[in-house]
């Protein structure tokens, strides 16, 4: 395929100067080349990449890659350091007005995810910050686009504003904001249809949406998997109306997001929320630095970390790690194990964060289906307990067994014993080489 | 005759052709203004064919949303071809520029507009997938209609359970276009919504069932699963069928489109693609990589809100689209 990260990128360039005394202005060249398609692949528009590119080379001819013994490491860096700085700080608090109700206002092309937004927003602000939304349905063009609404609003038990698709998405606004001061409301969230950036008219409405009711935040709803147009979506939404803030939908799919870079570079607004599922509480804060790790395709270990630090319980953790040292790891401690990676959330939306997994072509081959963990968990469930203790029991009539009694073959019994040994080889390499360190490495229970 | 020249009479052939052409023209004029306006830019500003040159035309074909390997290999091309001919104006490379981006759609394949495949007098089944927010209801009414108006009995199927909305939607564009709409409530087994539409397509001697299904991101691997067992219970109730899987991709998304088409392909075998939303800015370049790399071909153009803006696809068209201002100054 032609995504890789800037890491397997640049990985023949490296090669090739490691055991080079030094970096010549050519490798830099070439390096910075990569650099390039890398960003490019990823959807990030070409002129930012310019920019971009230009900052690079400039830092990487300089002292601080050329005298480095790490090179390769020291570029991706530089370029790491830039992409993070260009997208900024973490910013996702959403503005209180002094007079309520606070008026949150959206905007964007078809299809961006406004309306599941509005629906994210209005739990996140229940929830988090205990308010009480009113959810306002102005978008009167798109057939059952106000029935989405008002059904959303059901599933979280919140009101919907809705004067049906005849009246002026002005007058929908201005109502809905007069109905929320009288009866006490402390935001509204606004639902507008999309439309297309260069559509006049359209644009016009929405300015006229914001003269009415002048808003205490504009969001832009922007669609993670956008290409190198983001940057004209962006600009010209933001001339007319002046966001506040950008929420970028869609980023649990598999694209980088490069347009994120770019959305940032013209507009120089935030990017505060992130939409993450289809579930109305999958909306996270956007982490800038993370977002670059994405970009340059290197994996969200962050995420990760943070997804195993609330799911994994500390004490269990401690003992993993002393059975793994000891070798007294258990196909019990396995099955505990598979039930704490399951409490994380789909295994391919995990396995998506690791760095270099793209590249792991055996992984990806393997079609991290969550049944074959379900044969897993049978195989295991048919041992006894005996078995589970000491694989080195299993002969071939143990096995028929287990295989009759899981629903599976002994051919795949026997590839779990395997894997399983060779897990156990693996966890006493990884001690062995912690136990050298100063502090803990990760501790991620299935690796 | 040069290859443009092709191009121009191909175009005044017919009268229907030239209304296409001004379909395209006026949908895309915002697409042509920037995209040849830069080449004519370009060849403006550089007289000569160096380095310098290929570097800008890159930067052009990128923004395009052409895939980057795809450009990348172009430009190789075109560096040969610009050497084997000796070219060394600017002006000159035109020609070779259109010739290749057509030939990078067509490959070695004739070139024809390809339609839909569907059976005389007996029912024919298609399949619409693609990720949220695409556009896939929407193009289903729009080709309904066009069906409907062509004289075919269709019936839609409300596949799509999840999304709030979706099933109402769908419903409206069935009153539109006045055709039957099969569905059941929201959060129901999608395949037994198809079966159901099957039956009733069936039972009502519709000549075209349209499957609508829930927009899902191609990287959730049970959602796709689930595309792929609606596809079988439409193959076991069907001899044959489905006759087309139409992907829908918004031309506004990058370089994920083809992703998105090689695994919605694996899930489902995609035969068709409908490009969305092209009446923005975006240019939907990736298309070329995507017939390219993948064979799908592109069948339909969604060029506005109206229900006659969706087009059949000609790869010729599209170019003469992106070219019209190159072509007509020449």
């Amino acid at each position: 395929m032609a995504f890789e990260g800037l890491a397997d990128r640049l990985q023949g360039t490296i090669k090739r100067i490691t055991g080079k005394g030094k970096v010549s202005e050519q490798d830099v060249k070439e390096m910075t080349r990569e650099v390039r398609l890398a960003l490019l692949e990823a959807d990030v528009n070409f002129k930012v990449v310019k920019q971009l590119i230009n900052r690079i080379k400039e830092r990487a001819v300089g002292q601080e890659v050329m005298e480095s013994l790490t090179p390769g490491q020291q570029v991706i860096k530089v370029v790491k350091e830039e992409l993070t700085e260009l997208m900024g700080g973490e910013q996702s608090k959403i503005a209180a007005s002094d007079r309520p109700p606070t008026v949150i206002m959206m905007a964007g092309l078809q299809g961006a995810g406004k309306t599941t937004t509005v629906g994210k927003l209005a739990a996140h602000l229940r929830k988090n910050h205990n308010r009480k939304p009113l959810l306002a349905a102005a978008d009167i063009y798109r057939p059952a686009a106000i029935q989405q609404l008002e059904t959303l609003g059901k599933q979280l038990d919140m009101p919907v504003f809705s004067i049906g698709t005849e009246a002026n998405p002005v007058d929908i606004a201005k109502k809905a904001i007069e109905k929320a001061k009288e009866e006490h409301y402390d935001y509204v969230i606004i639902d507008t249809a999309g439309r297309l950036h260069v559509d006049e008219d359209l644009m016009d409405e929405l300015a006229q949406i914001k003269t009415a009711v002048t808003p205490d935040e504009i969001f832009l709803v922007v669609d993670a998997m956008t290409g190198q147009d983001a940057v004209n979506v962006a600009e010209s939404f933001n001339e007319q109306l002046d966001v506040t803030g950008v929420v970028l939908t869609k980023l649990d799919g598999d694209t980088r997001g490069g347009a994120a870079l770019s959305i940032k570079a013209v507009t120089g607004k935030p990017i505060k929320f992130a939409g993450m599922g289809e579930k109305l509480d999958q909306l996270e804060a956007f982490h800038p630095e993370r977002m670059a790790s994405r970009i340059l395709g290197m994996g969200d270990v962050l995420s990760l970390i943070e997804k195993a630090q609330t799911n994994v319980d500390e004490k269990q953790a401690k003992d993993l790690e002393e059975k793994m040292r000891t070798m007294s790891f258990t196909f019990d401690d396995f099955l505990e194990q598979m039930g704490q990676v399951k409490n994380m959330g789909p295994l391919d939306e995990l396995m998506a964060m690791i760095p270099g997994s793209g590249k792991m072509k055996g992984l990806k081959n393997a079609q991290l289906d969550e049944k074959q963990l379900v044969h897993v968990e049978a195989i295991i469930q048919s041992m006894t307990k005996k078995e589970r203790q000491d694989p080195g029991l299993m002969n071939a009539s143990r096995k028929k067994r287990i295989a009759k009694g899981s629903g599976t073959s002994v051919s795949q019994v026997n590839r779990l014993l395997k894997q399983f040994d060779e897990m156990k080889k693996m966890m006493k390499q990884m001690t062995n080489m912690q136990k050298g360190k100063k502090g803990k490495g990760m501790n991620l229970p299935f690796m | 005759m040069s290859f443009m020249d092709k191009l121009k009479t191909r175009f005044k052939k017919t009268e229907e052709t030239e209304e296409v052409s001004t379909k395209y023209k006026e949908g895309m004029k915002k697409s042509r203004n920037s995209f040849s306006g830069k080449i004519n830019d370009l060849i403006a500003r550089y007289r000569k064919v160096d380095e310098e040159f290929f570097e800008e035309l890159e930067e052009v074909l990128i923004a395009a949303d052409t895939g980057v390997m795809t450009v990348m290999d172009l430009i190789d091309e075109l560096k040969m071809e610009v050497k084997r001919q000796n070219i060394k104006d600017t002006k000159d490379i035109k020609d070779v520029i259109s010739e290749k981006l057509v030939e990078i759609y067509y490959g070695d394949d004739d070139e024809e507009v390809e339609t839909l495949n569907l059976k005389e007098n007996e029912l024919s089944v298609i399949l619409v997938v693609g990720v949220n927010g695409v556009g896939k209801t929407t193009s289903i009414g729009k080709l309904a209609y066009q069906l409907k108006q062509e004289g075919k009995r269709v019936v839609l199927a409300a596949g799509d359970t999840f999304r709030a909305g979706a099933i109402e939607q769908l419903e409206i564009w069935g009153e539109r276009a006045d055709v039957d709409v099969i569905k059941q409530g929201p959060g129901s087994d999608p395949a037994a919504v198809i079966y159901d539409g099957i039956k009733a397509a069936k039972s009502r001697e519709a000549d075209v069932l349209i499957c609508d299904t829930a927009g899902r991101l191609q990287n959730k691997v049970n959602l796709m699963n689930e595309l792929t067992k609606v596809k079988r219970v439409i193959e076991r109730e069907v001899p044959g069928a489905p006759h087309e899987v139409l992907l829908v991709l918004d031309a506004t998304t990058g370089q994920n489109a083809l992703n998105q088409a090689k695994t919605f392909s694996e899930a489902t075998n995609v035969s068709g693609i409908v490009l969305t939303k092209l009446d923005g800015t975006a240019k939907g370049g990736i298309v070329l990589a995507i017939r390219n790399e993948l064979q799908i071909p592109v069948k339909f153009v969604g060029l506005g809100e109206q229900v006659e803006d969706l087009q059949k696809f000609d790869a010729h068209a599209f170019v003469y689209g992106l070219f019209a201002d190159m072509l007509e100054e020449a």
